[in-house]
Order: structure tokens, then C-alpha cells, then sequence
């Protein structure tokens, strides 16, 4: 359902009408901007958003598993696979969990966690910097953009941050970054919006003195920055410190998880009532390169326990939340700056490659699995790579929008285009959602299909549009954007449109739909 | 256009400048040495080569843990493995040595450039995991710190610590490993920039041909075994002008590395490269249009020309009007190790003598945990690109402070000033006494001040900064008087317990606030 649609057709009008018509059109103001129009305040929402980043490249295929295609896995694999009959199995889906992933599993039985299978983005980068730049700052890959998404978002939201802060509307602030180091995904068109602390309770307390004037020189910009800090450090340390002391018990952590203490002081900075929006968390050590298992024990080893550690992290986290009453206020997401590639090396790892799962969770997350297994073929080369059947970028857009209640206007703004919208969150929080049982459902139907195929001249691409944008991509094996061959408003029906082999050299090529919430790959070969 | 020489005048202003980029902390004795000569000498002086120290030696040995094979005291670096339960104590031995270098440096760029080039070329002693290699490579650094550029990458290439750090040993011509290929390519030669338009196939040609290498662990060297090489041709893009090197059979296979440098070399993206990152390290992170046309794209024609030495161009660069210039002085905000080994250094801490290895070994370890805590861990940055300070626009060096990070620096600097650290009975402090009667006039408090200023800070402050400063010495007392007789009576009875409190109790307050103040951050 649109949006629109929704407004029109449920809110009682009664309520919220009165104030809309004074003035405003409904296309200006849909109903998240509510509050801000008539406050002419921030977005008002007490929603939180918790970001994971598994730093190194994580190996989706060793996290989320197509069972469907295990026999094949196996072949490109042999010496990293997972024993098949210890891979968790999720619901009715033909898709799997990590053995080590028990605590996951758990929430995921539960309703509270959703696996969006392949996600990335067109022509994506091999580079461990570069891609974490791009999934940062949330850009094209061949664009270079200096703010990070969060940093834009909250630069829309308070576009006076840091002058004038913290206030009686923001006491608090906008993001922190548990650890030292500020995340370039926090950083706005002018300062990194983000603070980091490392423990909230033993915050040391800076003078505040007479300061020289700062010359005009460069040295004069940093010295200004170091104030700038020195101020926020001093501000902000109050509020810390009295959320964090608020907070007398929480649930049980894992010992010896990096991650979980990080997890521990945000669950005790929202218990104790803090209004941060955003919070950074990271584990690395996902650069599995050589040694991914313990050989002929393959679910061991340092994947088995960065996973068990995510696991069992995200599972306490969500318990303690739940224990101090603020679960339905906290969304999750992990992400990592690439999967790895299909074919395991002689090393027993697996170096760079392409699309790999994300995974949201939360108490206002539709759980489930978003999006088919990616297809696994038998003849897997060491190039092959999982096409990219969702936009890391859409799952950001859903969130402002669905979770943050973020305007069109202003999302556009923040994500420069208009992405695709997903069913992550519920129907009935704040925001509105698709139902995730309407994409699934629509999923089981292959809604693109070509012929011939294997093709060497020219094949046939036929698909389905349930009315809406439509939009049809091909992508080579390194997940560069060959073609888009339909990009536009297609009403309900079938079509079809074809591809040409325009000396492309032969091998496996993938066509990808996306109609509205939408998305399916189609696998293609080309043959001399 | 040539690089614009520094023609102003080198007072001490320029030759603190010069030596803070330059050194880790600059002490009284290090201006006042080199006080009168001319730049060119200074930056002579400062590139002079010199021989190696002495090599880190066991210090570990305890109730709980004895090496094997070397005694207490003695250099283990070439020792064996053993069964591996005293490396991480070699590893610990290795870093507190590496600290001890430079908290013992001479007057002299080696020891920030052996840094520099960790941090180029950055491995994790954690991955690297074998005490011997991390030392090894490490020797590299300083053995070549000044030295050829093209011989560094050749022996960077196949030195064993970074076969292992960046999988090299395991790339095989039938499971190439694209790893180093990529890093030396994208981070040790031509870098990330828009120029640098190396493709994928080019990372994977790079990876077969460094296929081969394994590292012999007794020897501590890289073998190249002739099995396990790709002798196919490798076809290169046409970044490097479509080059093909020819695969090479047998142990002329090792021959291919140089096959690839000898490529990489002809790039032009390889000097402005490297000339990027030594400015970014040792001027400031800001590479303006103006800068690139006027600075680096000039070092690197001086790199090229003297056959990619790095003499030349660190000579050029720290005697160039761009470096002196108003603009870029005291704008570096000092790294964790800058800021922890530069305050011991300038406040002259006494550390324990070398015949107490064991507690000399276990302070240099301290100083190297606190910079640690501040996020710059010595051996181990946080991934082969280095610290983020040093690549990570926009905010490069501001990376290193913000709001976790700054009370810390404040905290390591408090601490020294006022409990210092102490362990075995052994202490590390600032002495504000010993400190402050080095100055030509410490019972004149403006006189003082000023002298203080000069040599802690590279920025001027204002008159009211001073006023306050002066506050503290006088105890909010209206004259000048009352610290100069306080200062004079502790000097005409200097083991008198009281007039000795009076003078410290102030002193600390007052070296704390000076360290406290933002400027005491920049170099």
C-alpha cells in the first residue's frame, strides 16, 4: 500500500486532517512530517537505529546459507562448507543459519529478525577501503562523497549541529560511536555529527578556560577543532553520565565479546533514556583470506567464532532491552563492505567478492527472509560473484523513512536518489510499511525469465509489473552494470524487452528486476 | 615548475618548527645544539645516516616463562621459534625496543620515518604473529628509512612478515591470492587517486606473478619455490601501457618481482604518490590544486630524477617555502606516539638505566600503552592501509582527537605532571623543579612564561592566556614578587620539604593547564 493510500484511507481524519489543511497539501507534508510542520521542531520520533559493521568482508554464503543450492555450494567450496545437517534451518525458507548463530536463530523463531539476501550495489569495488567509503557515505560506486548518510540524515535534522547544542529539544547527542574512532558514515556536510565514548561512566572532565584567538591559518582550523571537541566532551558528559547511572541492572553478556560490550553500553545509554538516534558499533577480522575454518571442522574456526560472537552479542542486546523496557524503541542492522567470493581458495578462505546478506532485527522488524536465495550454479568459476538483488541503499532509505519517519523531500536529499522502498518494518509502528508476506509471496513466481537461454546472439528477457516503476539491469559476474534495459513507470501486465550479446565475452550474466519493493535476479549465459 | 626554496630567515621559531615535524618531541638541548646553523646544515644534519642500535633483547624472562634458547639479556631476534610460548612476550619486548628507540632517538629524521614507512607499508604484529619477522621488518624500515624507494618495495615485497601478513606465502599459481597484488598496487605504489587507473585484471596479473613465495622459518627469510609459480605470461592494462611480462621458468621466476617494480617505477602515479603521503605525514593533510601544482607534482619530478632516493626529497621538502610557510606551521595534530614519546622527551623524563633492562624495558612499554589507548598501538594499526589519520579524508589528523580520545590525552598528560607512573619501585614523572630551573630566568614569571611557551608550544598565545598563567604561579596574588621569592627561597635551601612544596604544588597546576590548552595538542 502506498503511503497515500494508507493516510487517505485509515487515519481517522478527524484527528489529523484539521491541522493539514491549514495551509499545507498532503504531498508536502505526508504524515511523518507531522510533527516537525506543526512543532516546526525536529522529526519527533524515539526511534533508534544501532549499526553493526562487521569490518574485514564478511562471507555471507558462511552466514546465511541457500540450502536449496548446497549441492552446488559444495562443489565451488568443498573444503569451507558447513556440515548440512547443522545449518539452522529459517522457517519454511530454503535458506539457513550459521550453526554458531543460535542466539540469531533464536530472535529469528521469535519474528524479530529479517535476512535480506544479496545485498550491494551496481559496479561494486574490491577494495576494502574504497567499499566502506561507498556503503558509508552511501554513494554510487564511481562517485566520490565526503559526508556519510547518517551525517546527512542528522545534518537534515539538526542543520545548526554543533552551534547552539545540545538544547532543551536535542539535550542529548545525535549519535555515538562506541570506541575511539569517529565512523565516516556520522560525518555532515560540515562536522561529524557523531560523538565517540568508550565508557560512558568514567568520563573524564575537561577545563574550560580562556583561549587565545585562533590565527587564520591552518594551524588556526585545527586548533578550533580541538575546541569544538573539547566543548562537546564537556557538554555532553552530563547527559552521559546521568543516563548511564540511571541504569543500576542489566541482562547477562558474553564474556570476552568485543562486540557485546559495545552493545552493552548503548543498551544502558538508551535505558537510561538518552535520545541518540543513531549508535556505531564494529567487529573485525572478517578478512578471511586463508584459514575461514579449521580444516574437515568447518563449523569452527575464525568465521564460526566472529559469527558466534555476533550472534550471541545482537541476542543479549536484545534481551537486556527488552529486561529495561525499551525494545520496541531499537532497530539493528549488521553490514560489512562486501561478501566474499562463491569459490573457496586452497587456503581454506575466500578472498573479496560481491553481494552478501544483511540483517535487520528488532521488535518492530517483520521477520523473515527478504529476497530469493541467490543461485548457485554447478559449474561456479573463482570470478563468480553474487549478483546484487537488493541496493544496500534501499534498506538506508527504509529506514529514514519507515523507522526515522523521514519525508520524501528530505530523503532525497539524504540518499541523493530515490531508492527502492523494502518491507523491513512492521505495519503499525509510527511509519508505514509493505507487509514482507506480499513480497514473499509475489517471490515464489519467477517474475523474470528469458529465452533462449543459454543465448549467444540475442535472448529475450520477459517480466511481470505489478504497476509502478519498473526497472531492469544487467550485470556481469564482477557485479558491473552492463546494460539497464527498462527504467520507467510500467503498468500491471507482462512485457518483454531484449538483450543483445554485444561481443560480450560468454559466461554467466545476470538480469535483475526491481518493481517497487520488488526485486528478483534471473541467471543468463552467454555462449559462443 | 621547480619547488620553491625557503629563503626567509632560520631563527629558533624555524628550527623548533622544523625539528617538532622532525623529531618526536624536541628537548632545550636539541635547539640549543643546532642554534645558529643554516637550514641546509640542520636538514643535512637531520638526514645524516647512522648505524643500527642495539637489537631488543630478552627481557621477559620470569618465574612463569623462560625462552629456550636465549638467556636474559640477550638479542633474540634470530633466535628460534620455539614452540611458540614466548613470542607474544618477544612481540612485547620488540614494541617496548621500538619505543625506546625513539624515546632515544637522536637528533636525526630516521626514527619518524622508520614510522612513516610502518605506516606506509602497515602489517599487524598480530597477524603477523612471529617476533622475528615483525623485528625483521622493522629493521628494514630503519635500515632503509632514507634509502631507495625501489629498493624498499623489492625487499617489502618478499620480506617475509609481509608474505604473511598479506598472504603472499599461500598465493600459488593454481589458488592465486590476490591480496598483496591488490595493497601493492592500491596502497604501497600508486595509490587510490583518480589517476591511479590500474584495474581488476591488473590485481590478478600482479597476484600470479608473485606467485611462489613461501617463508623458511629458521632462516627467516622468503624462498621462492619454483612449483608453486604461475610461468604464464601476465598481460598488464593499458595504465601500464598494455605491458606484458613474460612468465619466467624455474628460479628465474623470482626475477619476475623485479619484472613488476621495474613496471610500476615507469608510472608517474608512483612519485606523486609517495610525495602525497610524505606531506601528508610531515606538513598537512590539505592537498590543495595549489599545493599538488606547486609542491608535489615538483618533489615528485626530484624523486624521478634522483632515481626514486628519498633523500633528495625529504631535503627538498623540509628546505622548501612551503614547508616554513606561516599557513602550515603548527597544524599537525600530534599522533598518540608524537604526543606520549614528545612530552617525555621535551619534559626530559629519566627513565631507569640500561643495566636495569628489565624495568627500562617494562616503562617503555607503558609509554607505548598509552598511545595505545589513544588509538595509535604501535605494530598493529588497525589494517594494511594504515592510520586513518594519515588517509582518511575529510578529517585526517582530526581522526585522532575527538570526544573519547581528547579527555584521554588529557588524562596521560595529567598523569605526568602529577602521580606519574611507577612500577617496581621505579618511577617516570615530570620533575617541574629540574624542569623549570633549566630556563635562563625562572624566578621572573613573564620571563618564564614566555620561555615555556616557546619551547612546549609552536603557537603564540594571547596576553590574557598569560595572565591567567601567571595566576596560577602567583596564587591570584598581584605581584610578580610572590612567585619571584618563592622561587628564590627554594633555590637558597633546596632540600627544604615546605619551600620545595610551594614551588611544585604551583609548577604542576600550572605545567597541567598549559598541557590541558588546545595548542599544547598541535606540533
Amino acid at each position: 500500500m502506498k503511503r497515500r493510500e494508507f493516510i487517505t484511507k485509515t487515519l481517522p481524519a478527524g484527528v489529523l486532517l484539521p491541522s493539514l489543511i491549514n495551509g499545507f497539501s498532503l504531498k508536502a507534508f505526508g504524515a511523518s512530517s507531522l510533527l516537525s510542520a506543526m512543532t516546526s521542531a525536529s522529526e519527533e520520533t524515539d526511534h533508534v537505529l544501532v549499526i553493526i559493521q562487521l569490518n574485514g568482508g564478511n562471507d555471507g554464503l558462511n552466514m546465511v546459507i541457500p540450502l536449496q543450492y548446497y549441492d552446488n555450494l559444495m562443489l565451488a567450496r568443498q573444503n569451507i562448507i558447513l556440515p548440512q545437517d547443522k545449518i539452522i534451518k529459517l522457517g519454511n525458507f530454503s535458506t539457513g543459519l550459521h550453526p554458531k548463530m543460535t542466539g540469531l536463530g533464536d530472535l529469528y523463531k521469535d519474528g524479530k529478525v529479517q535476512v535480506i539476501q544479496s545485498v550491494g550495489y551496481p559496479t561494486p569495488n574490491f577494495s576494502h577501503f574504497r567499499a566502506t567509503d561507498i556503503w558509508q557515505s552511501a554513494s554510487d560506486s564511481n562517485v566520490q562523497i565526503q559526508t556519510g548518510w547518517a551525517g546527512r540524515y542528522l545534518g537534515e535534522e539538526f542543520p545548526n549541529f554543533p552551534v547552539g547544542f545540545p538544547n532543551t529539544v536535542m539535550p542529548d547527542p545525535l549519535a555515538i560511536q562506541i570506541g575511539s574512532f569517529l565512523s565516516p558514515a556520522f560525518q555532515g556536510p560540515v562536522i561529524n555529527m557523531g560523538m565517540a565514548i568508550s565508557d560512558p561512566v568514567n568520563f573524564y572532565n575537561l577545563i574550560n578556560g580562556i583561549q587565545s584567538p585562533a590565527p587564520n591559518t591552518n594551524a588556526g582550523k585545527e586548533l578550533t577543532y580541538i575546541r569544538q571537541v573539547s566543548q562537546q566532551t564537556q557538554q555532553y558528559a552530563n547527559v552521559i553520565k546521568t543516563a548511564a547511572n540511571k541504569v543500576k541492572t542489566q541482562g547477562v553478556y558474553p564474556t570476552g565479546n568485543a562486540l557485546a560490550d559495545q552493545l552493552k553500553v548503548v543498551a544502558r545509554l538508551i535505558g537510561g533514556g538518552l535520545k541518540t538516534r543513531m549508535y556505531m558499533v564494529n567487529i573485525g577480522g572478517f578478512d578471511t583470506h586463508a584459514g575461514q575454518v579449521v580444516a574437515n571442522a568447518n563449523d569452527t574456526g575464525t568465521h564460526a567464532v566472529l559469527l558466534q560472537k555476533v550472534s550471541d552479542a545482537i541476542k543479549a542486546f536484545m534481551d537486556d532491552l527488552k529486561l529495561q523496557g525499551v525494545s520496541k524503541r531499537v532497530a539493528g542492522m549488521t553490514f560489512s563492505e562486501f561478501g566474499r567470493r562463491i569459490k573457496s581458495n586452497a587456503g581454506v578462505g575466500t578472498d573479496h567478492g560481491a553481494a552478501a546478506p544483511v540483517i535487520v532485527f528488532g521488535d518492530g522488524i517483520q521477520g523473515g527472509v527478504l529476497g530469493t536465495n541467490p543461485v548457485i550454479s554447478d559449474t561456479t568459476s573463482v570470478n563468480d560473484n553474487i549478483p546484487m538483488q537488493y541496493d544496500f541503499r534501499s534498506i538506508y532509505a527504509t529506514l529514514l523513512e519507515k523507522w526515522f519517519c523521514v519525508d520524501k523531500t528530505i530523503l532525497q536529499n539524504v540518499m541523493f536518489k530515490n531508492f527502492q522502498s523494502l518491507p523491513i518494518i512492521q505495519a503499525g509502528t509510527n511509519c508505514l510499511s509493505t507487509d514482507i508476506r506480499t513480497v514473499n509471496q509475489e517471490s515464489g513466481q519467477n517474475l523474470i525469465t528469458n529465452y533462449p537461454n543459454p543465448f549467444s546472439t540475442r535472448t529475450t528477457i520477459k517480466y511481470q509489473s505489478k504497476g509502478g516503476h519498473v526497472l531492469i539491469q544487467v550485470f556481469n559476474t564482477m557485479g558491473k552494470l552492463i546494460t539497464t534495459l527498462q527504467d520507467g513507470i510500467k503498468t500491471a501486465g507482462a512485457y518483454s524487452v531484449d538483450f543483445e550479446n554485444r561481443y560480450y565475452p560468454p559466461g554467466v550474466y545476470y538480469a535483475r528486476l526491481q518493481n517497487e519493493e520488488l526485486a528478483q535476479v534471473r541467471n543468463m549465459m552467454i555462449v559462443r | 615548475m621547480a619547488l620553491e626554496v625557503y629563503k626567509g630567515s632560520f631563527g629558533k621559531n624555524e628550527l623548533t618548527h622544523l625539528l617538532k615535524r622532525c623529531l618526536f618531541g624536541v628537548t632545550r638541548a636539541d635547539v640549543s645544539s643546532l642554534l645558529g646553523k643554516s637550514l641546509n646544515e640542520v636538514v643535512d644534519y637531520l638526514l645524516l645516516d647512522s648505524s643500527l642500535p642495539m637489537f631488543p633483547i630478552n627481557n621477559y624472562n620470569d618465574g612463569s616463562a623462560n625462552d629456550a634458547t636465549i638467556p636474559a639479556g640477550g638479542v633474540w631476534v634470530n633466535a628460534p621459534y620455539g614452540d611458540g610460548t614466548i613470542n607474544s612476550r618477544r612481540v612485547t619486548s620488540f614494541k617496548s625496543w621500538w619505543t625506546g628507540q625513539m624515546l632515544t632517538q637522536n637528533v636525526s629524521l630516521r626514527e619518524k620515518m622508520v614510522l612513516f614507512w610502518h605506516n606506509h607499508f602497515a602489517t599487524e604484529t598480530a597477524v603477523i604473529s612471529d617476533a622475528r619477522y615483525i623485528f625483521k621488518q622493522n629493521n628494514l624500515f630503519r635500515t632503509l628509512a632514507f634509502g631507495s624507494f625501489k629498493e624498499m618495495v623489492k625487499q617489502i615485497t618478499i620480506d617475509p612478515g609481509m608474505l604473511r601478513y598479506l598472504n603472499g606465502y599461500l598465493n600459488t599459481k593454481t589458488a592465486p591470492d590476490e591480496n598483496y597484488g591488490r595493497e601493492l598496487q592500491e596502497l604501497f605504489t600508486m595509490g587510490k587517486g583518480p589517476d591511479a587507473k590500474f584495474t581488476e585484471a591488473d590485481v590478478k596479473a600482479a597476484a600470479r606473478l608473485l606467485t611462489g613465495y613461501r617463508v623458511d622459518s629458521v632462516s627467516i627469510t622468503s624462498i621462492f619455490d619454483t612449483t608453486r609459480h604461475d610461468t604464464t605470461d601476465k598481460q598488464f592494462s593499458a595504465f601500464y601501457n598494455n605491458k606484458l611480462i613474460k612468465g619466467r621458468i624455474g628460479v628465474d621466476g623470482a626475477k619476475e618481482v623485479d619484472d613488476i617494480v621495474d613496471m610500476l617505477f615507469m608510472q608517474n602515479q608512483l612519485a606523486l604518490h609517495v610525495c602525497r603521503r610524505l606531506y601528508t605525514f610531515f606538513v598537512y593533510y590539505d592537498i590543495t590544486p595549489a599545493v599538488e601544482q606547486n609542491v608535489i607534482i615538483p618533489l615528485a619530478e626530484i624523486f624521478r630524477t634522483n632515481n626514486y632516493q628519498i633523500k633528495p626529497v625529504l631535503k627538498a621538502l623540509f628546505t622548501s617555502n612551503d614547508f616554513f610557510t606561516a599557513q602550515n606551521r603548527s597544524c599537525n595534530i600530534k599522533s598518540p606516539i608524537d604526543l606520549v614519546v614528545g612530552l617525555c622527551r621535551e619534559f626530559e623524563i629519566v627513565f631507569p638505566d640500561g643495566l636495569d633492562y628489565v624495568n627500562l624495558y617494562y616503562m617503555w612499554d607503558y609509554i607505548r600503552g598509552q598511545a595505545s589507548t589513544i588509538q595509535q598501538n604501535i605494530g598493529d594499526p588497525p589494517n594494511v592501509a594504515g592510520w586513518p589519520a594519515y588517509y582518511q579524508s575529510p578529517q585526517f589528523y582530526e581522526l585522532w582527537v575527538n570526544s573519547d580520545t581528547l579527555p584521554k590525552r588529557n588524562s596521560f598528560t595529567d598523569r605526568f605532571i602529577s602521580a606519574g607512573y611507577t612500577r617496581n619501585n621505579k618511577k617516570i614523572i615530570i620533575d617541574p623543579l629540574v624542569y623549570t630551573a633549566k630556563f635562563s630566568k625562572p624566578e621572573d614569571p613573564d620571563q618564564l612564561i614566555n620561555d615555556v611557551i616557546d619551547h612546549l608550544y609552536t603557537l603564540a598565545v594571547s596576553a590574557q592566556v598569560k595572565t591567567f598563567l601567571k595566576s596560577i604561579l602567583l596564587s591570584n596574588q598581584a605581584s610578580n614578587i610572590y612567585w619571584t621569592e618563592a622561587w628564590t627561597n627554594y633555590k637558597l635551601d633546596p632540600t627544604n620539604t615546605g619551600k620545595i612544596n610551594i614551588v611544585t604544588t604551583r609548577l604542576k597546576e600550572f605545567y597541567k593547564y598549559i598541557m590541558n590548552l588546545e595548542e599544547y595538542q598541535l606540533s
